[in-house]
């Protein structure tokens, strides 16, 4: 009967290990290591990477930089809100605000350009979750984000906010044009 | 936080790597540094030094 | 120090000192409560996220998941692990608990702490989430609650660190403490940190809401509330590992495969486990991606190796001791034959394989720093962490209960059917039900959002129909697995209050050994399972490498498809 146990042996560190259970520990820690270096392959050679470029910022400052790009190339206006519709200059800036409760303006990009894409909240923390692509970004207030996108496909794009910033969270919902 | 003197015989034996388990006061320590370290000193120094927006 | 008394189970030959085990039934039926109260809640999430549903309103629904969130990942468990440790050290070592008297400052601090968070939720102004995060600010009440709670079970970790001091100086064991007692001391560690590191950011917080300190950082509140946030559910690894080693020896004599490894691979735990608090930082601005990197690897994955480890000796202990009682045609007579009927086996074995399996895998592969970009704030976080966290630990305190009841209860199981089916029922829902939560958020539906169709929204964004489907089926399986839920309470509630009254065993003045041969000894020896092969075991293990390889690839590749980001 298993119950009817050997007295414990004080030095237990000593006892050989089963040879399965060796396998079983290389094994893991064979994975292990991979799953480690993958992270930093795809720093060198992977294409979707998240920038680290970020700077700490304030409401005005970044409103003004924001509203002067939006002033200056704005080409229509959208939805009975009078969203602006603002095209992109490709391999420049693009500024989006996240607010209560609206992701602002509408931006308007090229298929297989790269923008900088500045990312800021004005209040709380939200999300930027890129739909149907599914690329989700944490954007947390009083920090500016600047992020290298290259849309890959043609179409409209939500931008779905999904942190949780008070009951009117569920309607912040912003949009992106590819073209 | 010797613990060596609580058993009779062949403690000698015991191997390092068998004592460091054994020393649970020790083991907190780590538990408690390692990630202090790692993790919080070293996040503060990041947040600390993102540049200000131009 | 005041004088105890040791009552001597007869079923079990544990020793209880009288003082620590009142305080194990208390702790025991607080976190019972409060999961009572976030079942309640849950059922108001889960039928609001149910698309043809939407019971609550959307302020009614933040306020319900809040209280959701504190009242499972903070009350429940941790409450439930104050038990664990009492139960580990003073039982277990068969000694006496240190300082009585403190414990009790720790259940009442908890409790109390408990009831004001409670409260300041459920009064409405404080529907900030689990995590809240500032600048939003919930009632100054709320993070009193939270404060009172992370001291209250501070002091508890050092009754735990106490009574191995006392365990020691009274020799009531010889070498070294019971692996069982090693995992727990290893969740206590686990604890320290993680309740300093909670106390660290909620204290200035708290200040905050109280108009003293003027502004709290975004971002380094962040940072410093996930140390509290994801290493408490770190703390329910290593307790929920140890729970397993507990059950496997107790219901099936089993000892683990080798002491070492078991314990080396807590050792990892101990030094590694609380990096991955930077789990939920992966999709932040402004931590650097060395930070990133080596946090979210638990420093180069060691502690996914750990946890690998475990998953195979405790499955491999189980079988050697099948085997040994004859249990030996093929590859899995021994897990047919096991004790499926007992829901304290059946329970921590389905805890197991759902944690493995889906817990585990996909935890690694929302942790990885890109890929989870595919992933943050959407609903596969709350299905990731719904299979650890439920699948995985509660159920595991599940079974534990189970095993309890005549123990420490001294009552008989009422409903023994009911308990018997409930491992299944619980386990069962909640594994289809974590798999299709992950499958939505796979799709990119939010977690923590009210509305999927955006009602008064600009402009329009539908998602795919499998998104509502698969939302669909978290209606139907959650409310599955809250009924599985009610099952456990109806179980343990009914046999508190009338279950047989079971005889209270010898009471003596003084601390005695282990008898041989019963349950308490089986749950405490050490040294290693005499040389058996395992090789179902094997195979289980290679099947839960190959699910974890390929499934691994898969998100890179859906990774290499999206935009280019830099
Ligand atoms: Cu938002």
């Amino acid at each position: 009967m298993s119950a009817l146990l050997p007295p414990s042996q004080r030095n237990w560190f000593k006892q050989p290990i089963d040879k399965m259970e060796w396998l079983w520990i290389g094994l893991a820690f064979v994975w292990g290591m991979i799953l480690f270096f993958m992270m930093i392959y795809w720093h060198i050679n992977g294409k979707q990477n998240l920038s680290n470029e970020t700077y700490k910022s304030t409401r005005e400052m970044y409103s003004a930089k924001a509203e002067k790009w939006v002033a200056e190339n704005t080409v229509r206006k959208e939805t009975e809100r009078e969203i602006p519709v603002v095209k992109a200059k490709p391999g420049e800036d693009v500024y989006l605000i996240a607010r209560l409760w609206e992701w602002w303006p509408i931006v308007e990009m090229e298929k297989g350009q790269t923008y900088r894409v500045h990312l800021y909240s004005m209040d709380y923390n939200h999300g930027f979750s890129l739909q149907p692509t599914n690329i989700n970004i944490q954007v947390v207030p009083g920090y500016e984000h600047v992020v290298k996108m290259t849309p890959n496909q043609a179409g409209t794009f939500a931008i779905v906010c999904n942190e949780f910033c008070g009951i009117g969270h569920h309607s912040m919902l912003g949009r992106i044009y590819v073209k | 936080m010797a613990q060596d003197d609580n058993t009779a015989q062949g403690d000698n034996d015991i191997p390092l790597m068998q004592k460091i388990l054994d020393n649970h006061f020790l083991l907190l320590f780590l538990g408690v540094t390692i990630p202090a370290v790692l993790y919080t000193v070293w996040g503060i120094v990041d947040i600390m030094s993102i540049p200000l927006a131009k | 120090m005041s004088e105890t008394t040791y009552r001597i189970c007869p079923r079990s030959g544990m020793q209880f000192d009288t003082k620590a085990e009142k305080l194990m039934r208390w702790n025991a039926v607080a976190g019972v409560l409060a999961l009572l109260v976030g079942g309640i809640m849950a059922l108001g999430v889960i039928l609001t996220r149910w698309p043809s549903v939407k019971l609550l309103d959307a302020e009614t629904f933040y306020l319900v998941l809040t209280a959701h969130g504190v009242d499972m990942l903070l009350v429940w468990i941790i409450f439930f692990e104050m038990a664990v440790l009492y139960f580990t050290s003073s039982t277990l070592l068969r000694c006496r608990l240190a300082t009585p008297g403190w414990a009790w400052v720790q259940f009442w601090l908890m409790a109390i702490g408990a009831v004001i968070g409670n409260v300041a939720i459920l009064s409405g102004n404080s529907s900030v989430m689990f995590t809240s995060y500032a600048p939003m600010q919930a009632s100054h009440w709320f993070y009193l609650g939270i404060i009172l709670f992370a001291v209250g079970a501070l002091i508890g970790c050092f009754v735990f660190m106490g009574t191995l001091v006392v365990a020691q100086r009274d020799k009531t064991y010889e070498g070294s403490i019971p692996l069982v007692t090693f995992g727990a001391l290893t969740a206590c560690i686990i604890a320290i940190f993680t309740l300093l590191q909670g106390a660290a950011i909620l204290v200035p917080t708290w200040l905050w809401s109280l108009g003293v300190v003027k502004e709290i950082d975004a971002l380094a509140y962040r940072m410093m509330w996930w140390g509290l946030g994801h290493s408490s559910q770190q703390i329910n690894v290593a307790a929920h590992v140890a729970v397993w080693y507990l059950i496997a020896g107790v219901v099936l004599g089993a000892k683990p495969l080798s002491e070492k490894v078991s314990r080396m691979a807590y050792f990892m735990y101990i030094l590694f486990l609380q990096l991955a608090s930077a789990h939920h930082l992966l999709s932040d601005p402004g931590m650097s991606s060395e930070w990133k990197v080596l946090n979210t690897s638990y420093f180069m994955y060691f502690a996914v190796m750990a946890s690998m480890i475990h998953g195979f000796t405790v499955p491999g202990a189980i079988e050697a001791a099948q085997r040994k009682k004859g249990f030996t045609n093929g590859m899995f007579e021994w897990l047919r034959k096991a004790p499926w009927g007992n829901p304290v086996f059946s329970g921590m074995f389905i805890s197991l394989v759902s944690f493995g399996f889906i817990g585990g895998i996909t935890g690694v592969v929302l942790g990885t720093e890109q890929l989870n970009m595919l992933m943050h704030n959407t609903f596969y976080v709350p299905g990731h962490f719904h299979a650890t966290v439920v699948s995985g630990t509660t159920l595991a305190f599940m079974s534990l209960t189970y095993l309890l009841i005549p123990i420490l209860f001294k009552r008989e199981i009422a409903f023994p059917k009911m308990a018997q089916a409930q491992p299944f029922v619980f386990g069962g829902s909640m594994a289809v039900l974590t798999v299709v939560m992950m499958g939505a958020g796979t799709l990119g539906v939010s977690r923590r959002h009210w509305d999927m169709a955006f009602s008064g929204a600009p402009f329009q964004y539908e998602w795919p129909g499998a998104a509502y489907l698969m939302m669909g089926m978290t209606g139907f399986f959650g409310v599955l697995a809250c009924i599985g839920g009610a099952m456990f309470l109806i179980v343990t509630v009914g046999s508190l209050l009338i279950g047989k009254k079971l005889d209270d065993g010898q009471i003596s003045a003084t601390c005695t050994p282990h008898p041989k041969g019963s349950v308490s000894d089986r749950a405490t020896a050490h040294g290693d399972a005499e040389h058996v092969a395992v090789p179902g075991t094997v195979a289980l293990a290679m099947l839960l490498l190959a699910t974890f390889v390929l499934y691994y690839f898969v998100n890179w590749k859906y990774l290499s498809e999206v935009w280019g980001l830099s």
